[in-house]
Formats: structure tokens, C-alpha cells, sequence
């Protein structure tokens, strides 16, 4: 008879049914794959970026492929946070799947301005987004100093009535440092990795692939860059991480599990198969059936 | 018009390649079987995906004739890049993975008892084959011949599809080198051949999009654009392949519409290319 194995996770008080979200602007707010994938079975639906005003982006060509990934230079085209509430998060509520907010601003005003917003809202999580590479003011402009994060990261956790998770920059020299810094101001959770910063070069017309010359390189060529540090986060900080970089099957989230990761994020592979999520949940219960493991915890930060 | 498409989901399935061949230096005709040409619209696309890991995202190429009985679809593309040229090394009983059907497809009804000039430019030229085939169906049922249908073809130099399209309605045909008909573009062909119409429906590189833009505000003709942009997902989720909208989008809320989802095919006036 088989055996009902645990794969639920907790991270700040809030419980989530088995350990895969959505990373933030690769799923929309999930409206364009419940054609694909049944939304209920997800841990949770991490929600495009949304900012206080509607933002009309970056110039196009936006995305370009590179080896075994993709750039994107989007530039958190987003609604704004009252068409969102009225629309997204309306949609969102016909599902049994926790939600997560991404937050994105250019001032810390902007930010706060959202998370206010938010706060009486059917919103389990917000998660701020401190590292976005395709955006010119705010953004990653608070994720690559520790000093900067930190403030940000005190400033929201002062008006946000749902926990808060910090989402890294991978272009930074220590994501320890960082990752010490937003725990610091009181962070309740941490996701990384964000993108990382690349640019292609359309060698035939002498271009660059991207109007914005340059953009966030996601997908399984950054497996190993975020796998690394995820196990550096975990190791410099006791707040639970949420690890995201190229996942495609349950395989990779498991070794994103074992460096340490409470949880996990499916990202640029819902491009390429949207089935991937769904794939990933069942990849992970394969794995817990092939090795006895009847609870998912015994699994998390196993590598030392 | 036909809403059938509308409704029915999109989804990944794997497609089994039926016959290819080179039809031009680096262009490609493939009938692949798949259930999804059940529900195919002029003006709709598919996404392709390589098996080569490395190149991860769909390829998104237009649908160019639907043999609904069979369960086949027929797209022509031309080898751009390393994805496309995996595809043309596929063999006719290949398995391959393909997502659709996606995208909006042309108003039909748009044309209904109108002159309707199909300009297809380059690779914007198979699309034009379905939707001429459609046009060319309403008129058989309503006993008329396809006089209204005027194909007007765009090349660098070699042809290709112009046989198949001459089934369906008068075909006009300009080459950038002069080899065959007008030398020149499409607008060229229009002049030369003294065309008048009602309606336009068009595929092909931007500036020829933009001239037909003008040129329909000029003579008063409703035209229709069929636009390319680079894609990731294909299903309108990771707004990577926007134009840009005269009015505020009813999706974003800016002034970006979704190719993918909300296109490819757009009334002239209500985009700014």
C-alpha cells in the first residue's frame, strides 16, 4: 500500500501543501497556465511583480535564448496594484493555493505604498523585490548593498501585516553579507536566486539581442550558480530560504532542498514546458517513494 | 465568424512529422499529424520545441494550411537559427513537440463580400495559404468565384507557395531583384497591377507592415497586421513579446499588447509599429 508522505513546509507561520511555487514574472498571476496545470495542487502562486502604477516596461526585443537559458530584459511591465487587486487577486481567491505577492517600486515610498495596499488583502506572503537587473531606478539598486537592503527591509517590515520575504540579487559578491543583512532588519524568509546579469550580442547584424543591451540570464545554465548559493544563504542565516535557479524537474528541487532550501521555485522552465510545476511536485514524491522518506524536513539541508 | 477555436485549450502534445521538404533554398515544408489541427484558424501559430537541450524555448511558427480531416497541419518556415535548422533535419515519422494553438488568427468576417487583398512578405507569405483557402471556401458555398481574392506575394528573388495560392485567387507577385513579376515590394505589385480593394489581411517584414498601415489610411481600406516579435512562453504569461498599442491595453494596462496572446493579427490603426 502506498504510503501518504509528508511534503508540507512551513516558512513563517504560513503552512504550504508541498514545497514548489511559481517564481515571480514567469507565471503571470497564473491566469494564462490554469489551462495547463491545475493551480490547486501548487504550494504557491508567487505573482508577477506589481509596483504602486501601472510601469509599461522595456523596449522590445525582451527576451533572447542563450545556451541552455534565457535573458529577459521585461523591465516588471506590470498593471499596477489596483487593477492587480481587482483582477489578480480576485482570481487568485477561487483557489486553494497560497499566494504570494512579488513587490516591486523605485523608492522605498513606492514599496511601502504596495505593501500597504496589500495589507488587508487575501495575500498569505509578500515578497519584495530587491533585485530586479532590467529596471533603472529602485529595484536591485536596494539589493546590492548591505546597507541599502537593510533599510529597505526595516522600513517594509514596519507597515507589512503579512510576513515578508527578501528576493536576492545573485550580482553581488556575498550572498552571505546580504543575506545577514536583510535577516537583520527582519526578514522573515529570503528567495534566491533572482537573474543574473548577461548580454548577447547578434553577432550577423552587429546588435544586441536586447533593447535594453542587457538582461537577467535564467533557466538550467544557472543551476549550479544558484544551488551554491542557496547553500551559502542557509549556512550565514536561520530564516528559511526559498531556492529557485533553472528547476525543471523534482530532481533539481530536490538538490535545491538538500542545500538547504525550505522551498522551492519553478521559473523560466514553465516557458519551456508549462506542465513543469505539476512535473516538479510529482518528481519530488517519486524521489520521497524511491528513498522511504515519509517526511519532506528530513531531506532539507541534508548536504552539509 | 468561427469561434470554435476560441474555446478550446491550448496545450503541449507531441506531433509526428508526416513529409518535408525544401522548397526553396532554406525554406521548408513540413505536415506534421497532430489533433491540434482541429481546431487551427488562419492567422493562428504553433510553437515548436527543439529536442537540443541547449535551445530551450518554442520556436513559434505560423500555421500555413489545416487538412482538418486528417488531423494535419502544413507550416513553411525558413532556416533562421539553430532551432529551425534542427527542425529541417526531421524526417517524416519523427516525433517533435509542439504547443498550440495559439495566437488570435484573421477576422474572416472582416472580408465577407469585400475585395480582400492577402500580402504576404517573405516567411509572412504561408499564412496567407490557409486564409486564402478559407476566403475561397465562403465564396464556393455562396456560389461566387474568387475575383474578390487578390494574392499579392512579396520575394527576395525565389518563389515559393505561389502554385498552391493560385487555387484560391489572383496571384500578383513582386521580387526585389526583378526576376519575376514587379520588381520591388508588394506596394510596388499593387501599383503596377492598378489593385483596388476593400480589406487587407498581411504577414511580413515590418517595413512592409508599415507601408500597408499608410497605405490603407490613405485609400481608405480596413487592414489587418500580423506581427512577429521575439517570444518566450508563447501563451501570453512573460510579456516578452509586446507591440506597442494605440490605446491603453485592456490586459496590461499600458500601452503593450501580448503578440502572442492578444495578436498576432491586429487592426492597423490600433497598433503603433
Amino acid at each position: 500500500m502506498k504510503q501518504k508522505r509528508n511534503t508540507a513546509v512551513t516558512i513563517a507561520g504560513v503552512t504550504f501543501k508541498n514545497p514548489v511555487m511559481t517564481a515571480s514574472g514567469t507565471f503571470g498571476s497564473g491566469m494564462e497556465y490554469e489551462e495547463f496545470v491545475d493551480l490547486n495542487k501548487l504550494g504557491a502562486i508567487v505573482t508577477k511583480g506589481v509596483a504602486n502604477k501601472p510601469w509599461p516596461g522595456n523596449p522590445t526585443p525582451r527576451v533572447a535564448e542563450t545556451y541552455g537559458g534565457m535573458l529577459n530584459a521585461i523591465g516588471l511591465q506590470n498593471p499596477g496594484i489596483d487593477v492587480f487587486i481587482k483582477r489578480d487577486l480576485e482570481f487568485l481567491k477561487k483557489y486553494d493555493t497560497k499566494v504570494i505577492v512579488n513587490v516591486c517600486g523605485k523608492t522605498v515610498e513606492d514599496y511601502v505604498e504596495v505593501v500597504e495596499r496589500l495589507s488587508e488583502q487575501p495575500v498569505d506572503m509578500l515578497e519584495i523585490n530587491v533585485s530586479c537587473p532590467n529596471v533603472k531606478e529602485g529595484a536591485i539598486a536596494f539589493g546590492q548593498k548591505t546597507d541599502a537592503l537593510y533599510h529597505i527591509t526595516e522600513e517594509i517590515k514596519k507597515k507589512a501585516k503579512q510576513p515578508v520575504i527578501m528576493k536576492l540579487s545573485p550580482n553581488v559578491t556575498s550572498i552571505a553579507e546580504m543575506a545577514k543583512a536583510a535577516e537583520a532588519a527582519g526578514a522573515d524568509a529570503l528567495s534566491l536566486i533572482n537573474t543574473i546579469t548577461g548580454m548577447k550580442i547578434d553577432i550577423h547584424r552587429r546588435k544586441f539581442a536586447l533593447a535594453n543591451k542587457t538582461g537577467g540570464l535564467s533557466g538550467p545554465a544557472i543551476k549550479p550558480v544558484a544551488v551554491r548559493m542557496v547553500y551559502e544563504a542557509a549556512h550565514a542565516v536561520k530564516i528559511p530560504i526559498i531556492g529557485m535557479g533553472g528547476i525543471a524537474n523534482g530532481e533539481d528541487a530536490i538538490e535545491f532542498l538538500m542545500a538547504g532550501a525550505m522551498a522551492v521555485s519553478v521559473g523560466a522552465m514553465n516557458f519551456v514546458n508549462p506542465y513543469t510545476t505539476e512535473e516538479t511536485i510529482q518528481g519530488i514524491e517519486a524521489y520521497m517513494e524511491q528513498y522511504h522518506i515519509e517526511d519532506i524536513q528530513e531531506i532539507i539541508g541534508c548536504v552539509e | 465568424m468561427e469561434e470554435k477555436n476560441s474555446m478550446e485549450k491550448k496545450r503541449k502534445e507531441t506531433a509526428v512529422v508526416y513529409s518535408q521538404k525544401e522548397t526553396a533554398g532554406g525554406i521548408f515544408d513540413m505536415w506534421i499529424s497532430t489533433s491540434l489541427a482541429k481546431n487551427a484558424h488562419p492567422g493562428q501559430f504553433i510553437s515548436i520545441y527543439p529536442k537540443n537541450e541547449a535551445t530551450l524555448l518554442p520556436r513559434p511558427i505560423s500555421i500555413c494550411e489545416v487538412d482538418e480531416r486528417k488531423e494535419r497541419l502544413r507550416i513553411v518556415y525558413r532556416v533562421a537559427g539553430q532551432g529551425t535548422k534542427e527542425f529541417s533535419g526531421y524526417k517524416q515519422g519523427d516525433n517533435i513537440s509542439v504547443l498550440g494553438i495559439l495566437g488570435n488568427g484573421f477576422p474572416l468576417d472582416a472580408a465577407e463580400g469585400k475585395t480582400v487583398f492577402l500580402m504576404g512578405g517573405g516567411i509572412g507569405i504561408p499564412p496567407m495559404l490557409q486564409l486564402a483557402k478559407e476566403l475561397a471556401m465562403v465564396n464556393q458555398k455562396n456560389g461566387r468565384d474568387n475575383s474578390n481574392i487578390k494574392i499579392i506575394l512579396g520575394y527576395r528573388s525565389e518563389l515559393f507557395l505561389h502554385e498552391d495560392l493560385k487555387q484560391y485567387g489572383e496571384v500578383y507577385i513582386a521580387t526585389e531583384d526583378g526576376s519575376t513579376g514587379s520588381k520591388g515590394t508588394v506596394m510596388n505589385a499593387i501599383e503596377d497591377n492598378h489593385l483596388k480593394g476593400d480589406v487587407i489581411f498581411s504577414c511580413g517584414p515590418m517595413p512592409m507592415l508599415r507601408a500597408i498601415k499608410e497605405y490603407a489610411a490613405e485609400n481608405g481600406m480596413t487592414a489587418y497586421l500580423s506581427l512577429e516579435e521575439r517570444m518566450a512562453c508563447g501563451v501570453g504569461a512573460c510579456l516578452g513579446c509586446v507591440c506597442k498599442t494605440k490605446e491603453v491595453d485592456h490586459h496590461s494596462f499600458v500601452h503593450n499588447a501580448r503578440v502572442c496572446t492578444d495578436g498576432p493579427v491586429y487592426p492597423a490603426e490600433e497598433v503603433d509599429i
